[in-house]
């Protein structure tokens, strides 16, 4: 089968910093694919690339068929591929509510009613029904974070990018925003996520992909990969990690 | 809020003496469990009680000391006219060069960033006096040149209109202050927001629209709101240009009349009264910007 995200030695610099060299992977459809890896190992940068807010340059990054490249072409990419930052980003001066209508209704254009009818729907799936009139700064770390899942998922996206998604929240709230992402990785959700909750990796993952120095060291499914990983840069960071 | 400290302070200490303050330690706990700004909406600013004052001693004078003050009003009422409505019409062009001006000098596109760039800091570094001399004495020159040598008949026939150069001058000039506060307002926003936008399929000018500008315009609100008040004084200076606006107006009067002092007097009060009410203005879009 076709992968719906096809990621072939794409390359990245940044100034002198060559933060990509050479990375390849493949991801199908309905696969929950974690990213891990020590900072600065290019791993962010990977997710950034596949939604075109970092451009690569060189190799070449398909999702769902549409090789990125042209403006039009990330556009249509992007409206496919829902994101999640490790710093929320949810638009401060619009409600809850508002977070969730306003891309509906500017970029999918849909009537009001049946975006209401949809963002009530996400609401209640992450569990904030009650705080749709709220503005995000009334919020606690967890509960923005579930906004921005639902916000993302109001465009019916046919990927997940979670880039961080609880690396800035406190410990009693990782709990919250892990369990509505296993319950969609649960729905098959086709899930590319970066990031150190090993918990979740064991649940969730598929396959997990450790990054060093901006390569794949190693691939494999979590089982295998955090009991018995064949690398040692892997088993270095393994042992400071688990 | 300091003019509520001010204001608020001096009132509480009128009423009741500091053993009596701080005995009361209910009231004094109330009072810090207050939430700032609460209250503030249904009492009045107090420092439009300034305004008040001002217009208050501007009115006493029109009534008991009608000759000359009520002469000199009457005189310069029409330049008052042409003082705000200059003002206000060179404002909202202001804010849209600005809004442009700003975008163009965050532009990835070298060449609208150069084009931006290059205007704001030519203008910044002339006088807006000699501007509007310039603009007023030299482009009408200029364009009739042009029209001459391109042979359009009705640039070669150009005729300076002395209030809408003076407009464009004080557009092309604030413009570029404008421009500076947008680009700031603008770059204040962390970059997080237009990522978040654009991740959700929404295009540079949609994110910016929706996302970016409505929170940095929360931002610039003071400095533009400072911008203002600045142009309706340096608005004086189309007086130099054949704008009979209030100033050049009150000079006509004490030309013929010869009473500097009742003259300046009245058109400095006009001048403060119409700056004191614009902060109070500026000062109320601020807060209910803040209290969301």
């Amino acid at each position: 089968m076709e992968p719906i995200i096809r990621v072939e030695n794409v390359h990245k610099h940044f100034g002198r910093v060559h933060a990509l060299r050479g990375v390849s992977l493949d991801v199908q459809k309905g696969e929950v694919v974690v990213v891990l890896g020590p900072s600065g190992s290019g791993k962010s940068t990977l997710l950034r690339c596949v939604n075109h807010l970092e451009v690569y340059d060189a190799g070449r990054i398909t999702v769902d068929g549409i090789l990125l490249k042209s403006a039009q072409n990330i556009n249509a990419v992007r409206r496919e591929v829902g994101m999640v930052f490790q710093s929320f980003n949810l638009f401060p001066h619009l409600t809850v509510m508002d977070n969730l209508l306003l891309a509906q209704r500017v970029v999918r254009r849909r009537e009001r009613g049946e975006s209401v009818k949809v963002t009530e729907e996400l609401l209640a799936k992450v569990g904030i029904s009650e705080k749709s009139d709220c503005y995000p700064g009334q919020l606690s770390g967890g509960q923005q974070q579930r906004v921005a899942i639902a916000r993302a998922l109001a465009m019916n996206p046919k990927i997940m990018l979670f880039d961080e998604p609880t690396s800035a929240l406190d410990p009693e709230m990782i709990k919250e925003v892990l369990d509505v992402m296993l319950a969609l990785a649960r729905e098959g959700m086709t899930m590319l996520v970066v990031s150190h909750e090993m918990g979740f990796a064991r649940a969730a993952a598929s396959r997990c992909v450790f990054m060093d120095e901006g390569q794949i060291v190693e691939e494999g499914t979590p089982e295998r990969l955090f009991s018995s990983p064949t690398q040692q840069r892997t088993r270095d960071f393994l042992s400071k990690v688990l | 809020m300091p003019s509520q400290g001010l204001f608020g302070g001096l009132g509480r200490a009128f009423h009741r003496r500091p053993a009596d303050a701080s005995a009361d330690s209910t009231e004094a706990q109330a009072e810090i469990n207050r939430v700032p700004g609460a209250e503030l909406s249904s009492r009045l600013d107090p420092w439009w009680w300034l305004v008040a004052a001002v217009a208050g001693i501007f009115v006493l004078l029109i009534i008991f000391r009608s000759d000359p003050y009520l002469d000199i009003l009457l005189f310069v009422r029409d330049g008052l006219a042409v003082t705000v409505l200059l003002t206000l019409a060179s404002f909202v062009f202001i804010i849209f060069v600005g809004l442009v001006g700003g975008l163009g000098r965050i532009s990835k596109n070298r060449f609208i960033y150069l084009v931006s760039t290059l205007y704001v800091e030519i203008v910044r570094g002339v006088p807006l006096l000699v501007q509007l001399i310039w603009w007023y004495y030299a482009a009408p020159v200029v364009i009739q040149a042009i029209g001459r040598f391109l042979h359009i008949p009705g640039l070669a026939e150009f005729r300076s209109n002395a209030i809408f150069l003076a407009i464009l001058g004080l557009v092309i000039c604030y413009g570029a202050y404008m421009s500076e506060i947008f680009r700031a307002g603008i770059q204040s926003i962390h970059k997080g927001q237009m990522e978040a936008a654009r991740s959700l399929g929404m295009s540079y000018m949609q994110a910016m629209r929706y996302v970016v500008v409505p929170q940095a315009v929360r931002v610039v609100l003071p400095p533009v709101g400072n911008e203002f008040i600045a142009l309706l004084k340096d608005s004086s200076l189309v007086s130099v240009v054949a704008v009979a606006d209030l100033t050049r107006r009150g000079r006509e009067f004490m030309a013929t009349h010869f009473d500097p002092i009742e003259v300046w007097t009245l058109v400095a009060l006009l001048y403060l009264i119409m700056t004191l009410f614009s902060s109070r203005v500026i000062a109320r879009l601020e807060k209910r910007r803040a209290e969301r």
